[in-house]
């Protein structure tokens, strides 16, 4: 059985490795589907701090990536259409500067964790599942009906935005900041794990009445992890919405909430690198077995299938014989 | 805008709300009973919407294609119980909503596999087809008005079984304590898979009766889901009641909120903006409502204080 | 006499038709081990329950070191000195041993919003949940799973967490069960000496335990107190004995 420290270590030089091969081998498709994998990886990490460590199964988590892709959008098109945004007597500069579009993502989709956690969070168990789920659908259909922006045809951007220093038009630029933004997100989970809170919120997941009895309260916990969560989420959705420069109401889909949970499933739920082996995985079957059949999503229903009802713990608990991170 | 629009309104929501009903008692049912999420009771619509087009298109009977709606959500429903869901009565949520999610992908692309990707379409029978006059001069399409008949009909068949049959005895035994049931002699697996396809058979009902006023295709199972899902928050997991009260609210909500928040910010804005934005509150309309419901009551309006 | 540091007065609490605790009026005083006894289904844990916050009562109210505590949380009632034992452990089981007991540190010293910085290299929360465990003989434990404990571990684990909370008052809900012989006897000896520094309200079948540790005891039968007082006077209770014991009275 291999420890899971080297897994972690091995994936990650494999990111590395990748598109750098890529880049020499003159394969700038390989470079941007490992982008795919890398926010893709972002956005479960970010659900991975509510849902491992905190055992929120949120089935809402779209909200916050589509939050993120319209913040990107919507900066974006009113800096391209030089018309700025206008909300009454506030009027907003549109931008095509990426650390600004960041910090809009991540600020509207805490927000939005904020007020939907607060409502949510009354609630446990199923009653928590659907209310997220629902909550999705809500943001999913007012992005269609609201049709300033596009409505259900979407927001195209035509150049990517800009970060300080970097040429973002190279796809293997763009990767790179990804992947660092990916390597802090991982660094903060980490961080929040072996934390106070999260020991706290780890506990809340497990044993909410003995939270509770040494005096703290289970919610609070969760609501933060939530937040921190949505933001986290939020920001993979713009930069989600840089790499294909195009945003729409599918990234509000359940689906996507959907895929979230699966891509930490597949790797392992709970653990640190879980998500960015389930993202790397989802991202090649979808390229592989897309290439061979139309239907591939049949195929990746029965992988699913086959690894809740048989391989608990994911893709790193088959390699380090541990269901769990500590069992 | 005339009474009889709005009656018509109504109406509609009505109609829309009972279908909703249909969903939602076979979702609160399955999680009332066994304590499960099913996200894949949205497939069980669609198998029901698929077999009653097959069924029409090749034998042009409206009643034969209702029966194979039934008997194919049934069947599917107590085929996967028997593969699948039977070991997720004890596991997690998060379990149950995977291997519920992973269903869908299957039940989806597989459908797709086997009808294509274009919609198939499923007429209203003859006998059901046109206008009538209700009293008030109303005219209404009599299929829809059939269909509230029907949901009628079926709310009140779910009465009975829960309240004066052994088999809702056992349910609601079954709810509190299924030691106690299994100790008293009940076949309790062969009960799950029977309330499973119960379940399954009313949303495939509601697939092919839906399926005659819109369109029968892939995906059409999950929005109606969600919908569900929001029916059974408000009304309180578990209570058929609720379920169907839930229903009829989520439905005039959805339905009048269409058509009358638009109108309603006309009273204050300029008829473009208020149509935008009358329509994207209506698109949240009911999720709001859901909201509202839970804050008052976090476990819906007839769901037992956790 | 000085005021009780617990107190409750006339507790009520049904579940529909059982009134599973009626009028219950008890008082836990400095210094004191106030014994709950009563068959099982008595409403020991329901009382317990109501003290600490997991139900509220019908009727009735619950004051700790004189202040009303009755509208308030469970977490609330903690921070406000109250230290509880479960009888059915509710400990983190994926966790280790000196996890849980951290986390009582961590509840104690009001840390749960720090994000940065491992818990288990802060000396100050490090060194209280070691000394916990210690305390109660399980620090050669700290690494295990918690999952792995036996029973009587985790009873041990139980205390260990209340014992980080530094509480006002302990309300410990079958330490015993499951400890054995020799085990129980370590923890009556352990209880013993804990009375000084906090009261204990114990909910005990062991009575063995009860009556080498008591120095009050309530028998609850059906909900209500039958009796109160010392352990000659509850052993010599005629009343006791028809209700507790039945038909051999
Ligand atoms: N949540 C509940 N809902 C309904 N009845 C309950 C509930 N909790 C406890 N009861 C009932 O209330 C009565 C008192 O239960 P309680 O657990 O307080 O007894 P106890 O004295 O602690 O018993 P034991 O010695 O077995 O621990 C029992 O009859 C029990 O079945
Ligand atoms: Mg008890």
């Amino acid at each position: 059985m291999i420890a899971e420290r080297w897994i972690n270590w091995i994936v990650l030089l494999g990111f590395v490795v990748l598109p750098l091969w890529a880049l020499f081998a003159d394969e700038p498709f390989t470079i941007t589907l490992a982008t795919r994998a890398v926010i893709l990886a972002l956005a479960a990490v970010g659900l991975n701090i509510a849902l491992g460590i905190g055992g929120l199964v949120s089935l809402g988590h779209a909200v916050f990536f589509g939050l993120g892709g319209y913040a990107m959008g919507i900066l974006a098109h009113h800096a391209q259409t030089y018309a700025p945004l206008e909300l009454g007597p506030l009027v907003i500069e549109g931008t095509k500067s990426m650390p600004i579009i960041w910090v809009t993502a991540l600020v509207t989709s805490a927000l939005a964790a904020l007020v939907i956690g607060l409502l949510s969070l009354r609630t446990t168990g199923v009653y928590f599942i659907m209310i997220t789920l629902a909550f999705g659908q809500m943001f999913f259909f007012f992005s269609i009906s609201w049709s300033a922006y596009g409505g259900e045809d979407g927001l195209s951007i035509y150049v990517r935005n800009d970060f300080p220093g970097l040429n973002t038009l190279q796809p293997i630029q763009f990767f790179g900041l990804c992947l660092a933004v990916l390597c802090l997100a991982l660094g903060i989970h980490s961080r929040l794990r072996t934390s106070p809170f999260g020991l706290a919120l780890n506990a809340a997941r497990q044993a909410p009445e003995r939270v509770e009895t040494v005096g703290l309260n289970p919610m609070r916990l969760k609501l933060l992890a939530f937040v921190i969560s949505g933001a986290l989420t939020g920001l993979s959705g713009a930069l989600f919405a840089d790499l294909n420069r195009f945003v729409s109401p599918t990234m509000f889909s359940w689906q996507l909430s959907g895929e979230l949970i699966v891509l930490i499933i597949i790797g392992g739920v709970g653990r640190l690198m879980g998500p960015v082996i389930g993202a790397a995985l989802f991202v090649a079957l979808e390229h592989l077995l897309g290439g061979l059949t139309e239907f591939w999503l049949v195929w990746l229903g029965v992988i699913l299938l086959l690894i809740v009802l048989f391989a608990r713990g994911g893709i790193i608990g088959i390699l380090t014989g541990k269901a769990g991170p500590n069992v | 805008m005339s009474t009889i629009l709005i009656l018509e309104q109504v109406l509609n929501g009505l109609q829309f709300g009972i279908m909703l009903f249909l969903m939602a008692a076979g979702l609160t049912l399955i999680f009332g009973v066994m304590g499960l999420i099913n996200l894949a009771h949205g497939s069980l619509y669609m198998v029901g919407a698929f077999a009653a087009a097959a069924v029409a298109g090749a034998t042009g009977s409206f009643l034969l294609a209702l029966a194979a709606a039934l008997a194919a959500a049934a069947v599917a429903g107590a085929i996967i119980e028997i593969v699948v869901i039977r070991r997720l009565y004890r596991a997690a949520h998060l379990d149950q909503v995977l291997a519920t999610f992973a269903l869908i992908l299957i039940f989806s692309e597989g459908t797709r596999w086997v009808f294509g990707s274009f919609p198939l379409f499923l007429d209203v029978p003859s006998y059901l087809s046109g206008p009538v006059t209700l009293p008030g001069g109303i005219q209404y399409p009599l299929y829809r008005l059939a269909l509230i008949a029907v949901g009628l009909a079926v709310a009140v068949f779910l009465w009975w079984l829960t309240a004066r049959t052994r088999i809702g005895i056992q349910i609601r035994a079954g709810e509190n304590d299924r030691e106690m049931i299994a100790a008293l002699g009940v076949d309790i697996s062969r009960l799950y898979t029977l309330v499973f396809a119960l379940g399954a058979a009313l949303a495939g009902l509601a697939g092919a009766l839906v399926g005659a006023i819109q369109s029968v295709q892939v995906g059409m199972g999950e929005p109606v889901l969600i919908l569900a899902f929001v029916v059974i928050v408000i009304g309180g997991i578990g209570s058929i009641k609720g379920a169907f009260i839930g229903a009829v609210l989520v439905g005039l909500t959805d339905t009048l909120g269409g058509i009358f928040l638009p109108e309603l910010f006309k009273l204050f804005m300029e008829p473009g903006a208020a149509t935008q934005t009358g329509s994207a509150l209506a698109s949240m309309a009911v999720y709001i409502l859901m909201s509202l419901v839970l804050i008052w009551r976090p476990t819906g309006l007839f769901g037992a204080r956790a | 006499m000085s005021e009780p540091v617990l107190a409750t007065r006339n507790l009520k609490k049904a579940f529909g038709a059982l009134q599973a605790t009626d009028d219950v009026s008890i008082d836990l005083r400095a210094g004191e081990i106030h014994a709950i006894i009563g068959p099982n289904g008595a409403g020991k844990s329901t009382l317990i329950a109501q003290i600490c916050g997991g139900y509220r009562p019908d009727a009735g109210t619950v004051h700790l070191a004189g202040v009303d505590v009755t509208s308030l949380s469970t977490a609330e009632r903690a921070q406000r000195g109250l230290g509880r034992t479960f009888q059915i452990s509710a400990l983190a089981m994926e966790d280790t041993v000196l996890e849980n007991a951290l986390l009582g540190a961590v509840g104690h010293a009001r840390k749960p919003w720090r994000l940065w910085g491992a818990v288990e290299r802060d000396r100050s929360l490090r060194d209280r949940a070691m000394e916990a465990l210690a305390r109660v003989g399980i620090a050669d434990l700290a690494d295990q799973i918690t999952a792995n404990l036996s029973h009587g571990q985790r009873r041990q684990l139980e205390v260990a967490v209340a014992l980080t909370l530094a509480p006002k008052a302990f309300i410990m809900d079958e330490p015993m069960a499951g400890l054995g012989a020799e085990g129980s006897k370590v923890m009556t000896t352990f209880l013993d000496g804990l009375r000084s520094e906090a009261p204990i309200l114990l909910v005990e079948h062991d009575m063995d335990a009860v009556f080498a540790l008591a120095d009050r005891i309530s028998v609850l039968v059906y909900g209500r107190v039958i009796a109160t007082g010392s352990v000659e006077e509850i052993r010599n209770s005629r009343e006791v004995r028809e209700a507790y014991l039945g038909e051999e009275a």
